[in-house]
């Protein structure tokens, strides 16, 4: 039926035109298409067209990281007509993202975000500087399956450790897996703080945090 | 024991990477990106000194818009010329546009074990050794922080670091590692009490530090607070960009030198404003991300293009410039390493950069191995010998000697030849073996490298740091420890 239109969406997406994405919900929208629908049997293609090229070598970063960004942009349209009408999009998990106390660089913390976002996560990222208790606190509020911390200074990293101990005396680190990443982190300090997974850069993150769902 | 420093000076190869013209439409366009995009200062105390000299300070966002004209008149009460002091004054070094010196990269997390040949987790043991080698080492004329000495504690880290290098080598410290007000009172300290007070510090600067921008276009607070104590105490002080092409900075390599220029210069106009005439350096490490992960490179066209490029700009500004080089992004010391240290390191001396930082690197100053250590000394040597040019004269065109000589002799027996043999360079880690010792052997740079430096750790003494200052710079230690 809508054939051409979630043709248009699935393009509006590896094109990384948020702009058209956007306009594109809109339009599903106006001429009465499931929001649901008009995810999966178009913005999603996009996405996954993007991924496989990247897959195969010929995709780049950007490219998928303005997917991304178009993916945000029309599901920022869609999600309130799914709470409109009931349904929900299923998820891969929630994920709660952070740059540990003391450290102020976000940059790849930020890229995982927006990758994990468009593979089919909920992130709630609570920027830099975020002490245990703030990071744990939303975890417990939403219910998160994976915390996800990242940090720059190897005078910072420590905070992951110290976020995982404050998990086991509060008897909540089964309710959690933990994710970290940075440029000091290596899998030696990974291993050591009992995290569940690392990953070198934003792309392997993803494949980390699917398997911990135990997706893939 | 103090040992001779190598330096490149007086250089007989240059390089124009830009015109003048285009020089200054980087610098028009750092201007624009300082007054209409500001740049993030987060730290009260820098954001009262903008506010105080006029400029517009965003207190929400910690943001900082100011005028081409405030920042062209900070900038020329930089000193151009000053020296790095060393507990050794023989080694001091003048940052005089005249120089290239080498120090240690920094702040790595892991090190491969120099005896077991283990990759692992950095210790303060690592600093102490990397120190004592260098210490020993004619090429690297001073220290950074090599690798993180992470079995102490962070609140205190960077001093332990600074200690163990004082400790074991009279050469100038440049510190990467300390970024928080406490820990640069305590280093300040330190550093006074090698001098001999206050105002000798003030002359003779032992310890230079050098922060960290946050790319794009922001500062960290603790970093822009410890600047502003090390410039009041006249510190010579830098801040690096990394800003990188792609991610922290525009694809386009033109964009990313005037994002990274605005972060430099903001910050270092900032150390004028609150203490105008402090010295002070232009730092830069940058490269173009990798197109496939973002990931730091190290290494490739762009990173050798900025070596060369951001001295044209430091040169503009008339400040010394202290440049990332060598580092390159290989896991072991391999082709890419050779291709990647020597180009890097070839381009940023080329333009005559004042310091050079990235000895000792593997993947993306994150692995420390003490076989590439040698190894990027002795590029460093080749090409200092390729900066001194070509002499021409009547003493090196040889015509006597080539005349003596005639159709079908040879030079070998020559005076002439006795006496300028030994301006040919002689490689420590270049196979030029017969192949038939090299198959039954089938050893290399590598491993010669990593002889060199074992020999010199079990062998080199240092001058030996005052023990009193030792015990002194423990109680400021542990006073901080608590």
């Amino acid at each position: 039926m809508h054939e051409e239109l979630f043709q248009k969406m699935a393009q509006s997406i590896i094109d990384g035109d948020s702009d058209a994405s956007t306009a594109l919900a809109k339009e599903s929208i106006a001429v009465g298409i499931p929001p649901l629908q008009a995810i999966t049997d178009g913005f999603v293609i996009g996405v996954n067209t993007v991924g496989d090229a990247f897959g195969r070598g010929e995709a780049f970063l950007p490219e998928l990281v303005m997917a991304g960004e178009a993916m945000k942009a029309a599901v920022a349209v869609l999600n309130p007509e799914l709470k409109k009408q009931g349904t929900e999009r299923r998820m891969l998990g929630k994920v709660v993202l952070a740059t540990v106390e003391g450290d102020i660089h976000e940059i790849g913390k930020t890229l995982v975000g927006t990758m994990l976002g468009s593979s089919g996560f909920e992130v709630y990222d609570l920027g830099v500087d975020a002490s245990p208790d703030k990071i744990i606190g939303k975890a417990i509020e939403v219910n998160a399956d994976i915390i996800g911390m990242s940090a720059l200074l190897t005078t910072t990293m420590v905070k992951q450790k110290e976020v995982i101990e404050t998990l086991e005396k509060e008897g909540l680190r089964g309710r959690f897996k933990v994710m970290v990443g940075g440029a000091p982190i290596t899998r030696d300090w990974f291993k050591s703080i009992k995290a569940d997974g690392y990953s070198e850069d934003a792309v392997g993150a993803v494949r980390v945090a699917k398997q911990l769902m135990g997706v893939e | 024991m103090t040992n001779y420093i190598k330096s490149i000076t007086n250089p007989k190869l240059k390089l124009e990477i830009f015109t003048p013209a285009e020089v200054k439409k980087i610098h028009d366009a750092t201007l624009w990106i300082i007054e209409k995009v500001g740049v993030k200062f987060p730290s009260q105390r820098a954001l009262d000194i903008w506010a105080a000299n006029g400029a517009e300070v965003d207190r929400d966002r910690k943001i900082v818009r100011a005028r081409g004209e405030l920042i062209e008149s900070a900038l020329k009460k930089c000193p151009p010329v000053y020296p790095l002091a060393a507990r050794e004054p023989n080694q001091d070094l003048p940052l005089d546009g005249n120089h290239v010196f080498v120090g240690t990269d920094g702040c790595g997390v892991e090190v491969i074990d120099i005896q077991s040949g283990e990759r692992r987790i950095s210790k303060l043991q690592d600093v102490v050794d990397i120190a004592r080698i260098a210490d020993a080492t004619e090429e690297i004329a001073f220290h950074w922080v090599p690798v993180s000495a992470q079995d102490t504690p962070p609140q205190t880290r960077g001093l332990h670091e600074i200690k163990a290098i004082w400790e074991n080598s009279t050469k100038h410290v440049q510190t990467e590692s300390i970024y928080s007000v406490h820990e640069a009172k305590a280093a300040i300290e330190m550093a006074a009490m090698i001098a001999g007070g206050k105002e000798a510090l003030r002359k003779r600067p032992v310890l230079s530090l050098m922060q960290c921008t946050a790319s794009p276009l922001g500062h960290d607070g603790g970093s822009i607070d410890a600047a502003l104590l090390a410039a009041e105490v006249g510190l010579p002080t830098g801040f690096m960009t990394m800003s990188a092409c792609l991610t922290t900075g525009p694809a386009t390599m033109a964009g990313t030198l005037a994002v990274g220029n605005a972060e430099v210069i903001a910050g270092t106009v900032l150390l004028q404003l609150a203490y105008p005439g402090a010295p002070v350096f232009y730092a830069a490490a940058q490269t173009a991300s990798d197109l496939r992960l973002g990931a730091y490179t190290g290494g490739g066209p762009e990173d050798f293009l900025f070596g060369a490029a951001t001295n044209a700009l430091s040169d503009f500004y008339d400040i010394p410039l202290s440049m990332g080089s060598f580092a390159t992004g290989a896991k072991e010391p391999n082709w890419q390493a050779g291709i990647e240290n020597s180009l890097s390191t070839f381009m940023a001396s080329i333009a005559m950069s004042d310091m050079l930082l990235g000895i000792g690197f593997l993947h993306g100053s994150r692995i420390w191995s003490f076989a590439e250590m040698m190894m990027d000394c002795e590029i460093f040597s080749i090409i200092r010998k390729m900066m001194q040019g070509i002499e021409v004269n009547d003493e090196t065109l040889a015509l006597d000697t080539i005349a003596a000589v005639g159709p079908s002799g040879h030079f070998l027996a020559q005076k002439h030849t006795r006496q300028h043999m030994h301006d040919l360079f002689m490689p420590q880690f270049m196979d030029r073996r017969p192949y038939s010792e090299w198959e039954s052997k089938k050893d290399n740079a590598s491993d010669w490298a990593l002889a060199k430096a074992r020999k010199i750790l079990a062998e080199h003494q240092p001058d030996p740091l005052d023990p009193k200052l030792s015990m002194e710079f423990d109680k400021i230690i542990e006073a901080l420890e608590g």
